[in-house]
């Protein structure tokens, strides 16, 4: 008798992606709702989708959805989240939406410490109008609106999202991870959980920064954008827990028993 | 047989992510069309070389694999 071991999420719908062949976003929807399958918390969530090509995420998640204005996710999470402080709430931004447009919320919420979780899918380019620069376009990267390249004299240099508020005594987790591999996946599963746990405990802002391929705008076959990923993009953004207060504070814990003990 | 997937031919999008994720070649490309225009990748039925590892399943972006294990 065969055992099922992998499928659709419950809370996925049977809907299909209208993302591109080889889009990150399906990827990191997929791992959001493994994980409010996981932590049993269907019935509580509620996730705010972004403007740009997750903007039609509620169309694939089975959970509560109110869609926010352009780059403004964190505050309406941040509304959502002190009116029901009860509920999971989690906002799901692109490059374009927190990066520009939304940097003023984003960066504010973050500040604030609100108890929310922020995913923030960074592919380096507007994905929804074309792939034009975006403000974590690396260095040199050709996109319709830099065709020589991304040059700092002119467009100055791409934001490092994730060290930066990193900075903000607000923010208690902050992790960057890819979707290029099995194994980087399930390592964004496991950075995606955290966060979540972390919210539920009532900790304070997590976000975990995905690095996603785009192929389409990248100019590069699925296969190549993630070699693409692995070689040229991890370069510019490090991969790696950025901030872990919670366990940083956990581990200073057992240090200090260590030393009363002795 | 250890193990056994299931592509659903009209969610793959044929970005073959899941032909370099398969170590043991199992999943190859193929030239029929799908209703949307896509050409969706093949499992190869014959041999009981499949574990059931899920590793296709997990890179794939469009959760069009399913895979079932003793």
């Amino acid at each position: 008798m065969m055992k099922q071991v992998f499928g659709r999420p419950k809370s996925m719908k049977k809907n299909i992606f209208h993302y591109c062949a080889g889009c990150g976003h399906s990827i990191a929807h997929r791992l959001i709702a493994e994980v409010i399958d996981e932590l049993g918390i269907r019935g509580i969530t509620i996730g705010v989708p972004p403007a740009g090509c997750a903007v039609l995420a509620y169309n694939y998640f089975d959970i509560d959805m109110i869609e926010a204005q352009h780059g403004r996710g964190p505050a309406t999470a941040t509304g959502i989240k002190r009116v029901l402080p009860d509920r999971v709430v989690f906002s799901y931004q692109g490059d374009g939406d927190l990066a520009a447009i939304g940097i003023a919320e984003s960066f504010h919420a973050a500040n604030r410490g609100e108890n929310i979780t922020v995913v923030f899918m960074n592919n380096a380019v507007y994905g929804m109008t074309g792939g034009q620069m975006a403000p974590t376009s690396i260095m040199g990267q050709k996109t319709t609106t830099s065709p020589t390249g991304r040059n700092n004299v002119l467009d100055g240099y791409p934001i490092q999202v994730s060290e930066i508020f990193a900075l903000l005594p607000g923010t208690a987790y902050i992790e960057r991870c890819t979707v290029n591999s099995p194994a980087s996946i399930l390592k964004t599963r496991k950075a995606i959980r955290k966060a979540f746990q972390y919210q539920i405990d009532g900790l304070g802002f997590s976000l975990v920064e995905i690095l996603s391929p785009c192929p389409t705008n990248w100019k590069m076959t699925p296969i190549e954008s993630c070699h693409w990923i692995d070689e040229v993009m991890s370069k510019a953004f490090p991969l790696g827990v950025i901030k872990d207060l919670p366990a940083a504070a956990k581990e200073e814990g057992k240090k200090g028993e260590q030393r009363h003990d002795g | 047989m250890k193990g056994h997937i299931i592509i659903d031919r009209e969610l793959c999008k044929e970005c073959h992510l899941c032909i370099q994720a398969c170590k043991k070649g199992l999943i190859t490309p193929s030239n029929d069309y799908n209703s949307r225009g896509y050409r969706p990748v093949c499992f190869k039925e014959e041999g009981d070389e499949c574990t059931g590892c899920t590793l296709c399943a997990i890179t794939c972006p469009d959760i069009a694999i399913e895979v079932y294990r003793e």
